[in-house]
């Protein structure tokens, strides 16, 4: 539309944008693909089958499937609750759902084992029931949530709020039960922002790693994530290993958030709506 | 046929609070009881405990380097940011398509890899980060730079997609008459277009303040842990945390908190401002 007035103050811009994202993204990309591929295929092979790895993917993809659940379960059910009802504190409510977004991971972590530590103000109540909390799967658990949880919620509010209620209506008065028509009429439209929210999140929950180091503590076998993993290969210079798992890591993420974001414009498309950017 | 009402209206409100109190509940454990607990822990030796903890040299120096290597991503991120968008949304060019989808990565890409990639590009040992070093004597690695593009690349999208809606919405009326009355496509930009872009890019900034101030996976990559020099506020409180000096994790914790809230509390203000005016 505006093509035939690109002067040359328009090609320096856009020459000046490429040239950014070239410097600040692109390029550290590049670099990383080229240093995991340095000592060649066999190291990278290695490197990508050596037991300490797949257990820490295992352990990071249960903390991941977990998180996603419950975040799925309850964001939905939060989300709900702050588009259709009123009450007391709905604005609080409303800000404190972004408050995870501001907080540090390593002080998430920190909150968690001040909880749930040795001295821990949950302590005595996890020691009766028997439950560890603190260096050990719960407590990862825990951590994950936390971080994780804006996403869902933010994504569904919109989704709700937009809900088209005139199809239900006519449901009820033919007769439709109260399961019926969640599952027919609204159960479809919510459909694309679960894909998306769990995605998200799941994503999300994969690459965490400061939250997850504090309350887990990184110990081989036990409590190390990828990210953990990782960050330990770095420390005893395994670079080799940890450039290939930290390849393997960005491109899985990159990858579903992507293909999400691939079905949410088919989805969108088919309700010739206006399609969305990529939001975290 | 009233009693059915009736009972319909009752059974509805016992099923809004069937969805209602769990929610509440699962907000208040996850989110505020921890707060709560820190704040109860960090104020245990009272607000000078506190102070103390703060204003001792490590901690002074790892919260100013915090505070200014955040600024700095900030104010660079506004300006690029706007051009981005600017860029992106009245321009063509070869290429816009795969340049656009480029710029959400750094949300999907885990913030310990943007580290590990950091650190292959500017480390010492590799071309660029080794050029920088013998040829400007430009320390990336282990140094404040190396947090500025760690906190650049993090928080890109924040502003890019803060301002790109805003710049689809925005009436081009006004622009074409700008235009033709004389004014110098400069002239327009900052009589016409500024002016509307102003509150979402000042809000989608601290946004990325907020993020960055608390930001640890790829900044302990990039920066390492060298106390006095490129230590970070988090990870002084990692430090804090393994050597066991509860009072000053929980302090430092707390002013990080603190900041984090009130630069995301004037963000939002600022979006619903515009909101509001729209």
């Amino acid at each position: 539309m505006n093509q035939e007035k690109q002067g040359w103050g328009a090609w320096l811009l856009i020459l000046l944008v490429i040239a950014y994202m070239g410097f600040l993204i692109v390029a550290p990309i590049i670099a990383m693909v080229r240093g995991a591929f340095e000592e060649g295929l066999g190291a990278i092979w290695q490197s990508i089958t050596s037991a300490a790895l797949f257990q820490s993917l295992f352990l990071s993809l249960r903390i991941a499937l977990l998180v996603v659940l419950v975040q799925t379960i309850f964001g939905t059910l939060i989300a709900w609750v702050i588009v259709r009802h009123q009450f007391l504190g709905k604005a609080l409510m409303n800000g404190i759902i972004d408050v995870p977004f501001a907080i540090s991971p390593v002080v998430v972590g920190y909150m968690l084992l001040l909880l749930f530590g040795r001295t821990g103000f949950f302590s005595p109540l996890m020691d009766t029931l028997g439950v560890r909390v603190a260096f050990a799967l719960p407590g990862m658990f825990l951590a994950t949530l936390f971080v994780c949880l804006p996403f869902m919620i933010r994504e569904m509010i919109p989704v709700i709020s937009n809900l088209d209620w005139s199809q239900e209506n006519a449901a009820a008065t033919l007769g439709a039960g109260k399961w019926t028509m969640f599952w027919r009429i609204i159960f479809p439209q919510l459909r694309s922002g679960l894909i998306y929210g769990i995605t998200l999140t799941f994503a999300r929950a994969l690459g965490e790693f400061g939250a997850v180091l504090v309350i887990g503590g990184g110990v081989q076998g036990r409590t190390e994530t990828t990210t953990l993993y990782i960050y330990r290969s770095l420390e005893e210079r395994r670079f080799i290993e940890a450039y290939t798992a930290s390849l393997f890591l960005g491109s899985f993420s990159v990858l579903i958030v992507y293909l999400a974001d691939w079905l949410k414009r088919i989805q969108d498309k088919k309700k010739q709506m206006p399609s969305g950017e990529i939001r975290l | 046929m009233d009693q059915a009402l009736v009972q319909g209206q009752k059974k509805s409100s016992f099923s809004n609070l069937v969805l209602r109190v769990p929610g509440i509940l699962y907000i208040l454990l996850m989110v505020v009881i921890p707060i709560l607990v820190i704040l109860q822990d960090g104020f245990r030796e009272g607000l000078s405990g506190l102070w103390h903890q703060i204003t001792l040299p490590l901690a002074r120096h790892a919260i100013g380097l915090t505070l200014w290597t955040s600024a700095l991503m900030t104010v660079i991120n506004a300006v690029m940011g706007l051009i981005t968008a600017y860029v992106f949304v009245r321009y063509e060019f070869p290429g816009k398509h795969i340049l656009n989808a480029i710029i959400d990565l750094p949300l999907a890409i885990p913030t310990l890899v943007t580290g590990v990639m950091l650190v292959m590009l500017y480390g010492p040992q590799e071309t660029l980060g080794n050029f920088l070093l013998e040829k400007l004597g430009l320390q990336v690695i282990f140094a404040p730079p190396g947090i500025v593009i760690a906190l650049l690349f993090i928080s890109f999208p924040f502003v890019v997609r803060a301002i790109q809606p805003v710049l689809l919405e925005l009436d081009r009326t006004q622009e074409k008459a700008a235009e033709t009355l004389g004014a110098s496509s400069w002239m327009t930009f900052r009589k016409v277009v500024l002016p509307a872009l102003i509150l979402p890019t000042i809000s989608g900034s601290l946004l990325s303040f907020s993020r960055a101030i608390g930001e640890f996976g790829a900044v302990v990559i990039v920066a390492g842990n060298i106390p006095l020099k490129s230590q970070t506020a988090a990870v002084y409180v990692l430090g804090a945390v393994e050597s066991e000096n509860r009072l000053g994790a929980s302090a430092i914790s707390i002013l990080l908190i603190s900041i984090a809230l009130i630069v995301l509390a004037i963000a939002n203000a600022l979006q619903k401002a515009w909101v509001a005016r729209r």
